[in-house]
């Protein structure tokens, strides 16, 4: 039904390769909180994916049980597999899945606060046995992209700003030197100027180093300015999805997501109520 | 005043030793989050094994080397059928398992050894170094000196393995972000495993200098509690602090036992390092150089 209505309002994107394939996952988190009730979603090689939706929506349990990090937080994947590569992934630690080419970026960006901004790269490279000239070419790329994180190289990354964390945690990923990175909420909490940064050096990441991005955001205006795709998730279930460039023309998306509507904005509630009725007719 | 620096470098050398077993604690609290109460345990038996074998008719070379391996696997057995279960349980929880397991060690090692006193000979003679002795006019035993250059060595090659290997840097990852460190997909049983055998690695250390100073006893599993000023006074989370934390109780104890002593009638050093921390610990909660809590949004 609900793949109906996203197929309805914008014409699936392009048969691209999948690269990473989410298929009908379903989550429980303490053996009783179903988030997740069945969100399938596809990510083509080198391509930048949104994945959009309001405060607990579940953008994060789905990066989470695509990194294999739910089990730390007593979650499980009950339906569904997940694939990457061509292979099935959901059962392997988040070690082999690092080794496999993809690292999430946690949201709240989790940096090692009493580890210098150097240190938290290099444990990045973790899982990389690799020669000293190696992981040195590796950190000048990270700061070849990240100047600022050069600078402060040697600061406590508990003492940094909110937008050095972020970077701090974005080049620690590349570090592993990944296919694909999950980033969650890349923005929250940063200047407007800051995030634009950010997403910049994301997408220069994205053309120059071929990393495919899945990119969990509140921040649908710009997530979809960058993005090549999108999906649209509510109370855990994909209910839209297409190229970024038509949701964001999209009359719906524009009024309960971006807030530009003739109208003015409405109400959480009203937004509600109005999506329930329209989904329904539809 | 010559008096004074002899009673102070001798307990100086003996906080060494303290720093040494405080060392073990820190290890394991610092990358798991636990208090380690069987770590005075570990210390007994690396003694009574490394004795024990040494009694069998294998030399020291051979004794401790084994006591060794036997401590490591015991390690990465603790982690993986006591530590590895509880994961995400409260820190209560683990606490109250590590007392448990402390229980079983010392069981165990008596059950394997015996149960008495035995005499470690380490081949160094707890004489005053003549060389000082004929230059400075000094009486300081030669068996603490060459102890706290052991213990000080090892208290180095550590601190130089946690901030300049990738293994050490990973633990304090670990320390710092389990979470943030499995998504960048660093093992946490593996670095668990590494901590226990490290920690089991130290207990041998300060279980032979103990041993060979004390004898072989089963009043070595107190040096746990030795310990805790130690730690309260450094920090629960600091290698740095364990050693100025272990220096300034050996000091401090030496000191008011010849000092203060004879005013209250001698004993003075089983309960002044605890009285010390006590007030330290109204000071300054996180102790020394214990990490503060970096609080940024
Ligand atoms: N560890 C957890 N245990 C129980 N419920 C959780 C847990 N994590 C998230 N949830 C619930 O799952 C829902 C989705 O959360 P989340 O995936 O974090 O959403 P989003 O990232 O879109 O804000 C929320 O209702 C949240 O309360
Ligand atoms: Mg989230």
């Amino acid at each position: 039904m609900t793949a109906q209505t996203a197929s309805n309002t914008v014409p699936a994107p392009a048969a691209a390769k999948a690269y990473l394939s989410v298929n009908n996952v379903e989550v429980i988190y303490d053996h009783v909180i179903l988030v997740l009730k069945g969100v399938s979603l596809d990510v083509p090689e080198g391509k930048i994916v949104a994945l959009l939706g309001a405060n607990g929506a579940g953008k994060s349990t789905t990066l989470k049980a695509i990194s294999t990090l739910l089990h730390g937080e007593r979650g499980e994947i009950t339906k569904g597999s997940v694939e990457f590569r061509g292979e099935r992934v959901d059962r392997l630690t988040p070690n082999e899945l690092v080794k496999r080419g993809m690292v999430q970026v946690m949201e709240g960006r989790h940096c090692f606060g009493h580890l210098t901004v150097e240190e938290n790269l290099l444990t990045g490279a973790y899982t990389r046995d690799i020669p000293r000239g190696e992981l040195k070419a590796s950190l000048e790329l990270v700061y070849h992209y990240f100047p600022r994180l050069k600078m402060r190289r040697s600061a406590q990354a508990g003492y940094t700003s909110g937008g050095e964390q972020q970077m701090t945690a974005i080049g620690r990923a590349l570090m592993a030197k990944p296919a694909m990175i999950l980033l969650d909420e890349p923005s929250m909490g940063l200047a407007p100027q800051i995030v634009e940064e950010i997403f910049e050096i994301v997408h220069d990441l994205n053309v120059r180093e071929k990393v495919s991005f899945l990119l969990a955001e509140q921040n649908t205006m710009v997530a979809l300015r960058y993005a090549d795709l999108g999906y649209i998730l509510e109370n855990g279930r994909v209910v839209m999805e297409g190229e970024a460039r038509e949701l964001s023309a999209n009359e719906d998306v524009k009024e309960f997501y971006l807030g530009l509507s003739t109208s003015g904005r409405k109400s959480f509630r009203d937004v509600k109520h109005y999506r329930r009725r329209k989904r329904w007719l539809a | 005043m010559q008096f004074f620096f002899e009673v102070l470098i001798a307990g100086l050398l003996s906080g060494v030793m303290y720093s040494l077993v405080a060392l073990g604690y820190v290890l394991i609290y610092k990358a798991s989050g636990v208090f380690n109460f069987a770590q005075g345990a570990m210390v007994f038996f690396a003694a009574l094994t490394a004795v024990g074998l040494h009694d069998l008719g294998l030399s020291l070379w051979v004794a401790v080397p084994l006591t060794m391996a036997v401590m490591v696997v015991l390690g990465l057995v603790t982690e993986r059928i006591v530590l590895r279960p509880l994961v995400a349980q409260p820190e209560i929880t683990l606490f109250m398992a590590t007392i448990g397991l402390s229980f079983f060690i010392e069981g165990l090692a008596q059950a394997i050894w015996g149960a008495n006193v035995r005499g470690l000979d380490l081949g160094i003679d707890d004489v005053p170094l003549e060389w000082l002795l004929d230059h400075a006019n000094m009486a300081i035993s030669q068996f603490d000196l060459i102890a706290a250059a052991i213990a000080a060595a090892m208290v180095a090659a550590l601190a130089i393995f946690f901030s300049k290997t990738k293994i050490g840097r990973a633990l304090r990852a670990v320390a710092d972000d389990h979470q943030a460190a499995l998504s960048v997909g660093i093992p946490l049983h593996h670095v668990w495993g590494v901590v226990w055998a490290v920690a089991g690695f130290v207990a041998l250390v300060s279980g032979l200098l103990w041993g060979a100073r004390n004898g072989v006893q089963f009043s070595l599993t107190f040096l746990a509690l030795k310990a805790l000023p130690v730690l309260i006074l450094g920090g629960f989370t600091s290698v740095p602090g364990a050693i100025v934390g272990g220096l300034i109780i050996g000091a401090s104890e030496k000191l008011a036992e010849v000092f203060l002593g004879p005013y209250v009638g001698g004993g003075i050093d089983g309960w002044f390092p605890y009285v010390l921390a006590l007030l330290f610990l109204l000071v300054r909660p996180e102790g020394l150089f214990g990490e503060k809590i970096i609080r940024r949004i």
